[in-house]
């Protein structure tokens, strides 16, 4: 194994850490809008999928790259509207409109 | 673009995504939030297509559209109320993007694989797997295509662990032996299966917290993506999403006081043959919704308690229409929203907020339940479980020890129910049988229409002469 590995591991343990402190603070009411959210966050994983589609290596890795890009790109942009659409229904109330 | 820009823009995508997050402690500022992860995203994307190493555009130009499209129409088509499946089935797409981007990189690198890599790799498709078909599951549970009860049979256990064991068993020796690729691809196969069995005992009400584990695997098996292709954007995200989803498992675990092992192992609500037949038979008293609308239009204080059945009778807007009319004749009213009440985190929040229910309105247990000794009328729509009295003291039922909304402390309580089935974890409610207890069977959404009609026909209190 080599340090790079390691290193990478520092990463994941600390940005563990300092999401659970985040996301610890998000209050009950808003719980679905944070899993909507980390779901199209961890669409990330499209970063990889472009490579794999895009870096001509093989037809199998053009293939699976393809259908990979496919998945994570419904996540993103669906993950974000969607998100999008439950937040903006969220509203105090407004006694003297009425 | 240079490896160094490439390297700050996923920089500034990370900071984006934690300041995104940040953003949603608070509703004023989830909405900025959510913008300032939007453009991460785009920043990362961007800078990975314009990279170096992407020589063809086409496939990734088909990919791009192709999933733009589906994500674009479910997110403008689809009714809140299937929120929970829509959830589950992304789950499942983060999942198998994840996986295949570990298949592509083990066949284009599996001669010169070290240990390490091997490792993560292992962990990304073992977790990548089993969460795309437990996703699956937990879809067509929630959709009700899979019978939404638990499923069980002999020794299910035993042979689920004895599958588990191989699976580790399997990944330990590729570890060691990389070059093994019938073996990579046999364990990607057992993950598929096991993430099936995993879900089949599983009943709905126990979904919130399937749910969020599910939601923690398929961002572990993106940051499990990132140690195999070193990019640490892909880690901390893929770390975000994994810690989320953890939080929330231990949230929804903790309100209905189990364990995770309990939760994925117990298969609460399995329906146990003979055992309904014993009970002494009790009756309950059924009421009208003319008893009910006289006793709602005298209340000071009314307490809502949804549950699971108002989202099925689709009633959050005339839930929110009829407290509308009560708040305007003078009555207080509030929302009481036990932490598991639905399919998944939030559930009733959001279906209160898209019929306009402003938030401060929902309260949470522990900020409401003193309040309930104070309350005129607690009225429970469509739930059970969360305001079943057996959990504070019944040692031998599946809901002891969680924490309830004491609904059974207010003046009266209004029962809307369809029938008098017990709740998901087979408890009979007492509550129902209490005499202060109105229980009025029927489809929910037409039970309070009808309320409204009757309230709005009687005068509020206080114009009646006072004696």
């Amino acid at each position: 194994m080599n340090n790079m590995f390691f290193e990478s591991l520092y990463i994941l343990v600390l940005a563990g850490f300092v999401g659970f402190e985040v996301i610890r603070k998000v209050p009950p009411l808003l719980h679905t809008p944070l899993m909507s959210t980390t779901n199209a966050i961890s669409g990330i994983s499209l970063v990889g999928s472009l490579v794999a589609a895009g870096s001509g290596q093989s037809v199998v890795s053009t293939v699976l790259g393809t259908i990979a890009v496919t998945a994570a790109t419904i996540n993103v942009v669906g993950g974000f509207m969607i998100t999008d659409r439950m937040l903006k229904m969220f509203r105090r109330k407004e006694r003297k409109a009425r | 673009m240079n490896d160094i820009l490439l390297s700050a823009a996923y920089l500034a995508a990370a900071i984006l995504f934690i300041l995104g997050l940040k953003g949603l402690n608070s509703p004023e500022t989830a909405r900025r939030g959510l913008l300032l992860a939007e453009i991460g995203m785009l920043l990362a994307v961007v800078g990975t297509l314009l990279h170096g190493e992407i020589i063809q555009y086409q496939w990734i130009l088909v990919g791009l559209v192709v999933g733009s499209t589906i994500g674009a129409l479910m997110a403008i088509f689809m009714p809140m109320t299937a929120m929970p499946q829509r959830i589950a089935i992304s789950h499942s797409f983060g999942a198998l993007a994840a996986t295949l981007v570990g298949i592509v990189e083990y066949y284009q690198r599996s001669l010169t694989i070290d240990h390490g890599t091997m490792a993560a790799l292992g962990f990304e498709v073992l977790f990548g797997s089993l969460t795309i078909t437990g996703s699956l599951m937990a879809f067509g549970k929630l959709q009700e295509l899979v019978k939404s009860a638990p499923i069980t049979y002999r020794f299910q256990n035993v042979s689920n662990i004895l599958l588990f064991v191989a699976m580790v068993g399997v990944f330990v020796f590729l570890i060691f032996s990389p070059g093994m690729s019938a073996f990579f691809y046999g364990m990607i196969a057992a993950g598929l299966v096991f993430g099936v069995l995993i879900v089949l005992p599983i009943g709905g009400a126990d979904m919130p917290v399937v749910l969020s584990l599910l939601n923690s695997y398929a961002g572990l098996a993106s940051a499990a993506t990132g140690l195999v292709i070193n990019n640490n954007v892909l880690l901390i995200a893929g770390a975000l999403d994994g810690t989320s989803g953890f939080f929330l498992s231990m949230m929804m675990s903790r309100a209905m006081n189990r364990s995770f092992t309990n939760v994925l192992f117990g298969a609460v609500g399995a329906v146990k043959p003979g055992a309904q037949t014993q009970e002494e038979v009790r009756t309950v008293t059924r009421y009208t919704p003319e008893d009910a609308a006289f006793i709602l239009g005298n209340a000071q204080s009314v307490m809502i308690i949804p549950g699971y059945g108002m989202a099925v009778a689709q009633a959050q807007h005339a839930v929110q229409e009829l407290a509308e009319l009560l708040m305007q004749r003078g009555t207080t009213v509030r929302y009481a929203i036990h932490p598991v009440a639905g399919r998944m985190p939030g559930h009733m929040n959001v279906l209160l907020a898209e019929a306009n229910v402003p938030y401060d309105l929902l309260y949470e247990p522990e900020q409401i339940n003193d309040d309930f000794s104070s309350t005129d009328v607690a009225l429970v729509i469509g739930a059970n479980d969360v305001v079943n009295p057996a959990a504070r003291y019944k040692k031998d039922s599946p809901l002891y020890g969680m924490p309830i909304l004491n609904a059974d402390q207010a003046q009266t309580v209004i029962v809307l129910k369809r029938s008098l089935s017990p709740g998901f974890a087979g408890e009979d409610n007492e509550l129902f049988y209490e005499k202060k207890t109105m229980m009025i069977f029927g489809d929910a959404k037409a039970t309070l229409t009808g309320l409204i009609q009757l309230l709005k026909k009687t005068a509020p209190a206080e114009s009646l002469p006072l004696s």
